[in-house]
């Protein structure tokens, strides 16, 4: 490594580098896992976490899809409801999605990519993780004493004079803002400083341009959700009227704060899922994603125009009519480069060499669901349409197309992928692809028909409804219970794979990028010797045999 | 605009003059949408195919070609301009109330909407517009947000604590039309329904003028609807079960204990207070929910404690 890199990693973590150990052996014991500054195990506690949340997120959502089985009551009551589905937007939200591909699989992954040892703060990075489990504390506590049932959107000003544990709640959300910003921090100074020798800009994986393109939304936008959290608290706690009517306040200016963050955090959540499936698409088709700069700066463009269309989710709440112009308007800028993305991951394929492994149906399901997911954002980004689809199923089925069917699916294909990488376990590939049919089916089978749904009319968060509907709903949670198994199997067959999986070789997918060309598992320092990087990471005609061979 | 008429399976039923423009839109859009999601997706399972990985077959480097990426950046920009400027035209037509529109206040509240018409009188969660004549919904909210939404003239709005806001359109059947709170706003949120009942124009003018008790209803009949009207029951239950507030079984000519301590009877004044100044007397151990006045006559009150009566 240059000498200008060298100087950022601290080795006072690496104590013993010993080449032969790999960064899971080279130290035991519970305490040089929850005091290490390695990246690598900094980011497997993350997935730890996420998943353990991403578990209980999908269980609020199975008892919120049996729920509406039938009419009526069918096992909870509406108290409990609501407040099931706001545990379920919160967590997954807050605790899963927003961690999920940056702070996990981002940790382990960014800084073998970039040819470094480790990120450039490290123990800021642990911080990161401290202040997640403190946040996530916060939320826990939240749940046992009375729970949220206030929408993961905390609106005003129901939420401030409901009976739930709104406080605790949005204090969890505030603590994990930090997490996130510090996590972009550190990103965007690894980006810049610790890039192996050769590894230009225009020759950096395109994870790492996503990455990068995340973490400045995240240092942006995440402060103004910790301000809009403290302001609702205030106004909560204290009764200063900020938010509420009947304090001098103005409940619609809650809206543009909240949206002012969560808006761009939509990005925050997909655009890391558009960066992984670029490596898996070049590593199964072999060959170099088309289009490789207009790729990379549309994941810029995302983070820019991210900022400017916070307004479309107020079409309905009696904005003037000509910022609704406006922001129609540059909502539909937005599909530029989603389309250009989309348009440039097809072409990846033509003339690739193409193997349908279980993280590459993941890709293809991605491509076609982030698609209906963008598509359908147009019905909405039209006024006229989305004043009527506005707060109803369509809009629920919408964002998890682009949610689950998007930055899920990329989730769970990117841990597969690299799962050899830092396990060094293979996993069974027939198990992985029947759990992704699963989940596949399931998933479409869930919410298309709540496309159906929402442009019949169904409004959204609805305990009960007319019997027109019931036939709906029944379908949707029958595909739920598809999704459930389908992501079930996914998991049990990792699990399995750590205890009795084959050894995985250096390089099981046959990949030329980097993270692919060092020990798997990697050694503590990521490489044995600084890697001079000398050619693109989907440069699969400059690569050698011997890079691309298994061992 | 190509008109594709909708096939009623995606959309509900049109009943207002511009909710077929409205569909028409959607079906476009729709369509748009089939024809570019096939497109891609079957090119993408083409080459899935086409280079499969087997033997003898390797990939190719193709890194890129500026025009045709330059291509399908910029030539997409037109398309989005032009649905964004379909949509906004739309909603503009919309947006404008017609000047002879007759004005009905909407005003929402946990969990319940109360009409008033041009001429004073009040209606809870139903209301009588006649058919061909537009109308204006003037929206606010008496506590937490709600959203007026009417999916057969495929609009709705908030309604704001603090502020009005309002939609027109004209309904062109006669019948009813469904309206949800489409907003979030607490336990009963999927309760607060509402129907809009659409007549001929000498039809509304009749029933402007009279009450709502209808020819030969018994009292006791007439305030079992109002209870049902009102939405009452959201917090009053009529088989002594606990609710948001007391129930109504075996009330009424008891002695009931107030939250100063006091005792007195639920008798008809009790009862015709209760309603007009909810706050004025407050049954112990139910402070905690603030009960909205409902504006009945003395007719409607009548009705309810005759209906109290019978709840023994």
């Amino acid at each position: 490594m240059g000498a200008a890199t060298t100087t950022h990693v601290p080795t006072a973590s690496h104590d013993t580098p010993d080449p032969n150990e790999n960064y899971l052996t080279v130290t035991k014991g519970v305490w040089s896992w929850l005091a290490t500054l390695d990246h690598k195990r900094i980011g497997v506690m993350y997935l730890v976490l996420v998943t353990a949340a991403f578990l209980l997120g999908g269980i609020f959502a199975l008892l919120v899809r049996l729920e509406l089985f039938t009419r009526g009551e069918t096992i909870m009551g509406a108290e409990t409801y609501n407040r099931m589905f706001t545990l379920h937007g919160v967590v997954m939200v807050f605790l899963f999605i927003i961690p999920s591909i940056p702070a996990a699989l981002g940790n382990i992954i960014l800084p073998i990519q970039l040819g470094a040892k480790d990120v450039a703060f490290p123990r800021l990075n642990l911080m990161s993780l401290y202040i997640y489990a403190f946040g996530a504390c916060f939320a826990v506590y939240s749940m046992l004493t009375g729970a949220v049932d206030t929408g993961w959107t905390f609106y005003t000003p129901y939420s401030t004079t409901t009976h739930s544990a709104v406080i605790p709640m949005i204090m969890g959300a505030f603590i994990m803002g930090f997490s996130s910003i510090l996590t972009g921090v550190n990103f965007l100074a690894t980006v810049h400083k610790m890039r192996a020798p050769g590894l230009t800009w225009t020759r950096l994986p395109l994870f790492i341009w996503g990455l990068y393109a995340t973490s400045i939304i995240q240092i942006l936008a995440t402060p103004v959700l910790a301000i809009t959290l403290l302001l609702l608290t205030c106004e909560r706690a204290f009764g200063i009227g900020i938010f509420d009517p009947k304090l001098g306040g103005d409940p619609v200016l809650f809206q543009h704060f909240f949206w002012f963050y969560s808006h761009p955090a939509v990005y925050i959540m997909i655009v890391p899922g558009m960066a992984v499936i670029n490596e898996i698409l070049s590593t199964f088709s072999h060959r170099a994603i088309y289009g490789y700069m207009f790729v990379a700066m549309s994941s810029i463009a995302l983070a820019v125009l991210g900022f400017l269309v916070w307004g479309h989710h107020l079409f309905v709440s009696g904005m003037s009519e000509y910022a609704m112009m406006v922001f129609s308007a540059l909502t539909f800028l937005v599909a530029i480069p989603s389309g250009v993305k989309v348009f440039s991951w097809v072409a990846t394929l033509y003339k690739g060499s193409i193997r349908l492994a279980s993280p590459m149906l993941y890709a293809l399901a991605f491509i076609f669901q982030f698609t209906i997911g963008g598509l359908t954002g147009v019905f909405l980004g039209m006024l006229a349409i989305d004043v009527h689809l506005h707060d109803t199923y369509f809009v629920v089925a919408h964002f998890h197309y682009v949610m689950v069917g998007g930055t899920v699916f990329a989730f769970v294909g990117g841990l597969q992928y690299w799962w050899p990488k830092f396990t060094g376990k293979l996993y069974n590939e027939l198990v992985a692809k029947i759990g992704f049919w699963f989940a596949f089916v399931g998933f479409n089978v869930t919410f298309g028909i709540q496309f159906v749904l929402g442009s019949r009319g169904m409004p959204r968060r609805y305990y009960d409804y007319l019997p027109q509907f019931e036939k709906f709903h029944q379908i949707s949670t029958v595909g739920s219970w598809f999704i459930g198994t389908g992501f079930l199997i996914v998991g049990i067959n990792l699990m399995y794979s750590l205890f009795k999986g084959k050894k995985s070789p250096r390089n099981p997918w046959n990949s030329a990028a980097l993270e692919w060309q060092t020990p798997t598992p990697p050694p503590l320092a990521n490489f044995t010797k600084v890697p001079v990087i000398t050619r693109g990471p989907y440069d699969y005609h400059l690569a050698t045999e011997a890079e691309l061979a298994e061992d | 605009m190509i008109h594709i008429r909708p096939d009623n399976f995606q959309l509900p039923e049109a009943l207002s003059t511009d909710a077929a423009r409205v569909d028409d839109l959607y079906m476009f859009v729709y369509w748009f949408s089939v024809i570019f999601t096939v497109a891609i997706t079957g090119t993408m399972l083409y080459f899935v195919w086409r280079y499969r990985r087997r033997p003898g077959h390797t990939a190719e480097p193709v890194t890129h070609n500026t025009t045709l990426e330059v291509a399908w950046t910029v030539i997409p920009i037109f398309f989005v301009m032009a649905l964004f400027h379909l949509g906004f035209k739309e909603y503009a037509h919309e947006a404008l109330a017609a000047e002879n529109s007759i004005e009905i206040g909407v005003r929402g509240q946990q969990w319940s909407w109360t009409f008033t018409y041009p001429n004073g009188k009040q209606d809870a969660s139903e209301v009588t517009i006649p058919i061909n004549r537009p109308v204006k919904f003037v929206i606010s909210s008496q506590d937490v947000l709600h959203s007026f939404y009417v999916p057969g003239a495929r609009l709705k709005k908030d309604a704001v604590p603090g502020m009005y806001s309002s939609i027109a359109f004209t309904p062109n059947t006669i019948g009813d039309m469904q309206i949800f709170c489409a907003e979030y706003c607490g336990k009963d949120h999927s309760g607060m329904l509402a129907k809009i009942h659409v007549v001929a124009e000498k039809d509304y003018e009749d029933f402007l003028k009279k009450g709502d008790r209808m020819d030969g209803e018994p009292l006791d009949a007439y305030g079992a609807r109002l209870y049902k009207k009102n939405a009452c029951y959201t917090c009053h239950t009529i088989d002594g079960s606990k609710g948001n507030g007391p129930t109504w079984k075996g009330m009424y000519g008891k002695p009931v204990t107030l939250q100063t301590g006091e005792t007195i009877t639920a008798d008809d004044n009790y009862v015709h207070e209760s309603i007009l100044k909810p706050q004025a007397k407050i049954v112990q151990g139910f402070t905690n929910v603030q009960m909205p006045p409902f504006t009945l006559n003395d007719e409607q009150i009548s009705g309810i404690i005759a209906y109290m009566k019978t709840l023994k």
